[in-house]
């Protein structure tokens, strides 16, 4: 106990100790929120969703945060919806059962770019007679255009780009632009836009209902993939996994590897020999084609590549440097101690030896995180990542699947890699950090 | 014993000399027997996992398959009726299967395709086929080999050389600015070949334009050798980079701090004491007695770094075996999926033989005939 408050006290002493810490404290947090706001489940169903799920996005979009360092303002998505109170609805009964709904929008244009697309989602409620419905669009510059007038069936979609009544009324210009800029000058219009939709239906109890989406250039905090999904969620549930997968992965090859060294030193002869051969068979293996075999041939799922990975990262280098010590420490007075009053091999293997190697295994723990957080990454990116969950690697081989390089959509990769970066560091520089004050041969250098 | 030799010099050298070339040459015949019996067990290995779900049965399966149709639609067997062809493929089949043992156990079909796999039989391909047109799988493979071979030797021993020179600099003045600044770098190399890859590609090709983003050559290839040995060395510059920058400062800080406790051994002291030129104590004292021990750790590099290489062939779009692996998942090529694991065996126990050999050749307890 004395040792360890020791040791945290030393750990305070190097500034890239403080900062790894922090930053893996920051992503456990973050870890633990992701997993309690968005369930496993939920988290499961948004990312496997589509289009149902992920209608109101426009595709390919970076975060709307770009717009504060670029002097040319994309527009930023949005969408309202008459059922929550966003879209505005007055409904005016008439005679004999029929009545007038007004739906409107207004919203302030200061953008430097066209949308991607607009989209008027209808649902409505009738017996027999289908509502009607007329779409004005008004701009800022006091000229009124008409989208589109049409009956309504239960659920109508109008997309405004590709509504050949409005493609006529422009005469074939993209209503994209057309819309959104003066007809002389094609310079864009800033201003407040309105959308008006006047609805009449004729039925006593028959109701419409619209839902007004709007695809700008930019999105949310993270931007959007090439199926609309907004990437916070698998930026947020890649790091409950990337932890997870690298901390099991660690702690389970370190300790089954320290286990079988204590084993190998401890009896010695012919135990010994066969973790040695083994050790140099599993070095020519190799050993991310081994994993892609197992991931095309056999499972996909990210479990059974972490059994197959620590299962591999067993009998490698580590294993000879643990056997040096255990060498060692096998002849140390107080394994002779422990012999001598008849303790057993059991006993001594796990009572004696493998805790004297602790202290040393702590600093060779925290640095093999990265790897293993790299590696679910690796296997992402050559398209053997887990099918269902969502992780850092999996967006980088979308992007990188979506040519997002050779696009320009840099936001798609750097986000991404950037955690995966400081996931990195933060475990790489406390590693570091810790190797020094554990190992006290380093310290001074 | 000192008289004598000095009375017959030559003849104690030539001696000398053929005794040390001789324990050279025995102890690198066993590391030669030693490395092939581990590689054997690799393939062997590899095989087992592969067949276990039963991928290298349908591999020769599918083999005989071909090789019938392909015999069948021969003029020879025109004038026969669908029905009869079907049924003599079938049975021709069969036998071919019985004949190849896939009805004996496991073990002893694993033995033979052992034995295939040794001898670079790796059948053929479902959907890929090699740049000339074949579908075997071997020469599908060992098309791609050289473009492996030139990126990964390339880096390596750039790698190897500039983090020997550095960590031999910065452990002459220790403490100083550019040492702190590479502990401080150290941790940039846990991440892997290419994830520093995507960046160069973002920052070279895709913003600066100045490299071009992928592939080995430029398309069509120039035609004068000249020309195109620059074209590759231009296409090389970002992948290699990539497989550098991701090793050097862990293994220069590695060896940094090895130098840094080797000479503060007695011996060290002692030449220093002596007054010897820092640039000798360097070279005789401190790098000759690591040698060794920077070899070996070498090679644990590079075993690691093959793995990475894979992806990084594929991010920079290089002609290489890697990304005829990616290719082959992305087809489901299962044959070459296998035959890939395997030659990537086959490499990495050169490479560890290699090394034991230059090993060899720089340890002095191999030559004097030491233990």
């Amino acid at each position: 106990m004395a040792t360890l408050r020791n040791s945290f006290k030393e750990m305070l002493r190097y500034p890239s100790a403080i900062i790894g810490s922090v930053i893996i404290l920051l992503l456990v947090i973050v870890a633990i929120y992701t997993v309690i706001k968005i369930p496993y489940n939920t988290a499961i169903n948004l990312w496997r969703g589509g289009e149902e799920v992920w209608y109101q996005n426009p595709k390919f979009a970076p975060p709307a945060w770009i717009n504060f360092f670029s002097s040319k303002k994309l527009p930023v998505s949005f969408a309202v919806r008459t059922t929550d109170g966003t879209l505005n609805k007055i409904v005016t009964p008439g005679a004999q059962g029929t009545s007038t709904i007004d739906i409107s929008y207004t919203f302030d244009f200061q953008y430097d770019d066209y949308p991607q697309e607009m989209l008027l989602y209808f649902t409505t409620q009738y017996a027999q007679k289908q509502p009607f419905v007329s779409i004005v669009w008004l701009t800022p510059d006091g000229r009124k255009i008409r989208v589109d007038d049409l009956g309504v069936s239960q659920k109508q979609t109008l997309r405004f780009s590709q509504d050949e009544r409005l493609l006529q009324r422009l005469n074939g210009a993209n209503p994209m632009q057309a819309l959104f800029e003066d007809p002389k000058t094609h310079a864009i219009v800033k201003g407040k836009y309105q959308l008006q939709i006047t609805g009449t239906t004729f039925e006593p109890g028959s109701d419409i209902n619209a839902e007004f989406v709007f695809h700008g250039q930019v999105f949310g905090l993270a931007g959007t993939d090439q199926e609309r999904r907004d990437l916070v969620l698998p930026l947020l549930w890649g790091a409950p996994i990337a932890l997870a997968f690298g901390l099991v992965a660690s702690l389970g090859t370190l300790v089954l590897t320290m286990i079988i060294a204590a084993i190998g030193t401890w009896y010695g002869g012919w135990v010994d020999e066969l973790i040695q051969r083994i050790t140099e068979v599993n070095l020519v293996l190799p050993f991310l084609s081994i994993l892609v075999m197992v991931g095309t041939f056999y499972s996909r799922s990210l479990w059974v590549i972490l059994g197959v990975t620590v299962l591999l990262s067993i009998f490698t280098g580590s294993i000879k440097s643990y056997r040096a010590i255990f060498l060692q420490v096998k002849e140390s007075m107080y394994i002779e101690a422990a012999r001598a009053y008849g303790a057993s091999n059991f006993r001594i293997i796990f009572m004696y030896l493998i805790p004297r190697m602790i202290p040393l295994l702590i600093p060779g723990l925290v640095s093999s995180v990265p790897s293993f957080v790299f590696l679910e990454a690796s296997l992402a990116v050559l398209g053997l990542g887990d099918p269902v969950l969502p992780t850092w690697g999996k967006i980088i081989n979308d992007a990188d699947t979506n040519g997002a390089l050779y696009k320009g959509y840099y936001y798609w990769i750097m986000e991404p890699a950037a955690l995966l970066m400081i996931t990195g560091f933060g475990f790489a520089m406390l590693g570091f950090a810790l190797d020094r004050i554990f190992n006290p041969r380093l310290r001074d250098m | 014993m000192a008289v004598e030799t000095q009375s017959a010099t030559g003849g104690v050298k030539s001696t000398l000399v053929n005794s040390t070339f001789l324990r050279v040459g025995r102890y690198t015949l066993v590391r030669l027997v030693t490395v092939f019996a581990t590689v054997v067990v690799g393939v062997y290995l590899t095989i087992m996992i592969a067949n276990m779900g039963g991928y290298v049965d349908q591999i020769m399966k599918n083999d005989i398959r071909d090789r019938f149709t392909q015999m069948l639609s021969t003029p020879a067997y025109r004038n026969m009726s669908a029905d009869a062809r079907k049924t003599l493929l079938e049975k021709s089949i069969a036998l071919e299967e019985k004949r190849l043992g896939l009805d004996t156990p496991v073990a002893v079909r694993n033995a033979r395709y052992l034995v295939n796999a040794l001898t670079l039989n790796l059948g053929r391909a479902l959907n890929m086929t090699s740049d000339s047109g074949s579908k075997e799988v071997r020469l599908i493979i060992l098309e791609r080999l050289p473009a492996t071979l030139l990126l990964m030797g390339t880096s390596e021993l750039f790698l190897f050389f500039a983090s020997v020179l550095l960590a031999l600099t910065l452990s002459r003045r220790y403490g100083s600015f550019w040492d702190k600044m590479v502990i401080t770098l150290s941790p940039t190399s846990a991440a892997p070949p290419w994830f520093y890859g995507i960046f160069f590609i973002l920052f070279f090709a895709a913003i600066l334009k100045i490299l071009p983003f992928g592939g080995m050559t430029d398309s069509p290839p120039p035609d004068n050798p000249i020309d195109f040995a620059l074209n590759v060395m231009k296409h090389m510059i970002l992948p290699a980079s990539a497989l550098i920058i991701s090793s050097l400062f862990l293994s220069i800080y590695n060896w940094r701090t090895f130098f840094l406790i080797y000479s503060s051994e007695d011996y060290v002291e002692m030449a220093k004491a002596k007054g010897l030129p820092a640039r000798d104590i360097e070279r005789r004292y401190i790098l000759r007695p690591t040698l060794p021990t920077i070899i070996t750790n070498f090679a644990l590099l590079l075993i690691s770094t093959v793995s990475g290489a894979i992806i990084t062939e594929t991010v920079f779009l290089w002609p290489g075996l890697g990304r005829t692996l990616y290719r082959a998942i992305g087809l489901y090529d299962t044959p070459v999926i296998v035959g890939t694991t395997i030659i990537y065996a086959y490499l990495l126990g050169i490479t560890v033989f290699l090394l034991d050999f230059i090993y060899a050749l720089v340890d002095p307890r191999v030559k004097v005939g030491g233990n």
